[in-house]
């Protein structure tokens, strides 16, 4: 009932996937759209079936393209608020890598469904593990307040996060966020550090907000 | 020297004792729950602990090219506590993660009627979630808990071969060998078991199911005991192929009966071109 995408064609996903992987990820799918609880049983050793690391051609790993699909067969059965009571569980108990895909999951929601994962993502961003502090800037970072939002950009220059990694950089960096990103940079300068070349992409990200572009 | 430490409590060491680790050849390590020197006083104080054993320690070790693995258990000394017991309820959520390789530490403190009940019931737990066991022996009376945690080890189903007993010395270690158990010892830099010890007990019984691990946590102890021993070996006469067994391939053979060990990050690095043990079953289906 509530529309959440896949990271990966399943299709495809599949082809990357030994034959018993693929089964194993056919029939959890299966289990989850039957009963959508049982994602809960299921979400942790997913991987274990199915393998894991990186999926040629894609910037993805294998095992958060078989979580978020599983997230995908859940959210199909649920409506919103039953799908966010399973999210923050999944999130609560969730080792880091089921944490990331969690987050992963919400930035891949439909924004209609009006789902707000956003003290998920406030947790991840208290927390100084980079791989959760870039999922949590992606496109459901919409919901952060601008004010953690900023926050969210400077901790990604703060831990080597490429800026790349935050959703909408370009329409939302504001003249708080490019004062926040140059007296960082007057920080580093001052203690004879190497200024990241991100300093400059999140000020000219800014300028490009502010200034009328040329057609 | 290529080093897997069978036993290492990292959240109670620095960066430093990391990038040392790493330089003395640790690639991996497994970091068994334990008590925190600190008793704790609600199950939500081990929830988090938990969450930091498969989340946050795993990041950092990760930033220093070393594997992180941990063991998940109520450990013996808070066992007695009853606002602490409930913590073996919610034990299943966490010993389904990728990151734990079995349950532990387990066992014996003082050997008393609560500490038995929350062992035997976690050897069911390690049958149930086909994981091996991290058995602690007390350091006061070990010859007796010893004895008695192989007669529960025994009652319990599990496999022998899923077991080890650790904190073992001369005193104690028979009788586990005997019951086909692998045999842990701690390597400490003070009197309960040294290097030189360690080799002498290798020369007698061989290289079989044996773990050595520094056990280092927040007391006095030191995270290179196990270079050490790898060093005491080699002065003893022992082969590179021997240590290399006792320090990297032994502990891979034993965790790795969890199907959970992933190495290939690291295992490269430490030895490379050479192909592990048990390779094929780290990246579950696929090859
Ligand atoms: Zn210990």
């Amino acid at each position: 009932m509530t529309t959440l995408l896949p990271l990966v064609d399943p299709a495809e996903l599949r082809r990357h996937l030994s034959a018993e992987g693929a089964a194993a990820l056919d029939s959890m799918v299966a289990e989850v759209t039957a009963e959508p609880a049982r994602i809960g049983r299921l979400f942790a050793g997913a991987a274990r079936r199915t393998g894991r690391g990186p999926l040629a051609g894609h910037d993805v790993l294998a095992q958060d393209a078989v979580r978020v699909e599983l997230l995908a067969a859940a959210a199909a059965a649920l409506d919103g608020d039953r799908l966010r009571a399973e999210l923050v569980e999944l999130y609560r108990f969730g080792d880091s890598d089921e944490k990331r895909a969690v987050l992963l999951g919400l930035n891949r929601l439909d924004p209609s469904a009006g789902l707000d994962g956003s003290d998920l993502l406030l947790d991840a961003l208290r927390t100084n593990d980079t791989r959760l502090v870039a999922a949590a800037m992606g496109d459901h970072a919409r919901h952060l307040p601008d004010d953690a939002w900023r926050h969210g950009v400077l901790k990604c220059l703060f831990t080597g996060v490429p800026v790349a990694e935050v959703a909408g950089l370009e329409e939302r960096a504001d003249a708080e966020l490019a004062a926040m990103a140059e007296r960082f940079a007057t920080e580093r300068r001052a203690a004879g550090r190497e200024v990241p070349a991100d300093v400059a992409t999140v000020v000219a990200a800014h300028d490009r907000t502010t200034e009328p572009r040329k057609a | 020297m290529r080093i897997f430490d069978p036993h290492i409590h990292m959240s109670s060491r620095t960066t430093d004792d990391y990038e040392a680790m790493h330089a003395a050849g640790v690639r991996a390590l497994v970091e068994p729950a334990f008590w925190l020197g600190q008793p704790r006083t609600n199950v939500g104080s081990f929830l988090d602990y938990f969450d930091s054993l498969v989340g946050w320690e795993r990041f950092r070790a990760a930033q220093f090219g070393i594997a992180h693995h941990c063991t998940i258990a109520l450990n013996p000394k808070e066992a007695n506590d009853p606002r602490c017991a409930e913590v073996i309820d919610l034990l299943p959520r966490y010993l389904d993660k990728d990151g734990v390789v079995a349950v532990g530490e387990v066992g014996f403190d003082s050997m008393t009627e609560a500490e038995e009940k929350a062992f035997a019931r976690q050897l069911e737990l390690a049958v149930e979630f086909a994981l091996p066991a991290m058995v602690h022996t007390p350091h006061r009376d070990k010859e007796a808990g010893t004895r008695r945690t192989l007669e529960l080890v025994e009652a319990s189903g599990l496999a022998p071969g899923m077991v080890v007993v650790d904190h073992l010395n001369e005193v104690t270690v028979g009788q586990v060998d005997d019951a086909g158990c692998w045999m842990g010892f701690s390597i400490y830099p003070d009197t309960k078991m040294d290097e030189h010890r360690m080799v002498r007990i290798l020369q007698e019984r061989g290289l079989d199911r044996v773990l050595v691990n520094s056990a280092a946590d927040w007391g006095r102890s030191d995270p290179l005991k196990t270079a050490k021993t790898g060093q005491a070996m080699l002065e003893a006469g022992f082969s590179d192929d021997d240590v290399d067994r006792v320090l990297w391939r032994n502990p891979v053979e034993f965790f790795g009966q969890s199907g959970r060990l992933v190495l290939e990050d690291v295992a490269g690095s430490a030895d490379p071109g050479a192909t592990f043990e048990g390779n094929s079953i780290l990246r579950g289906g696929r090859d």
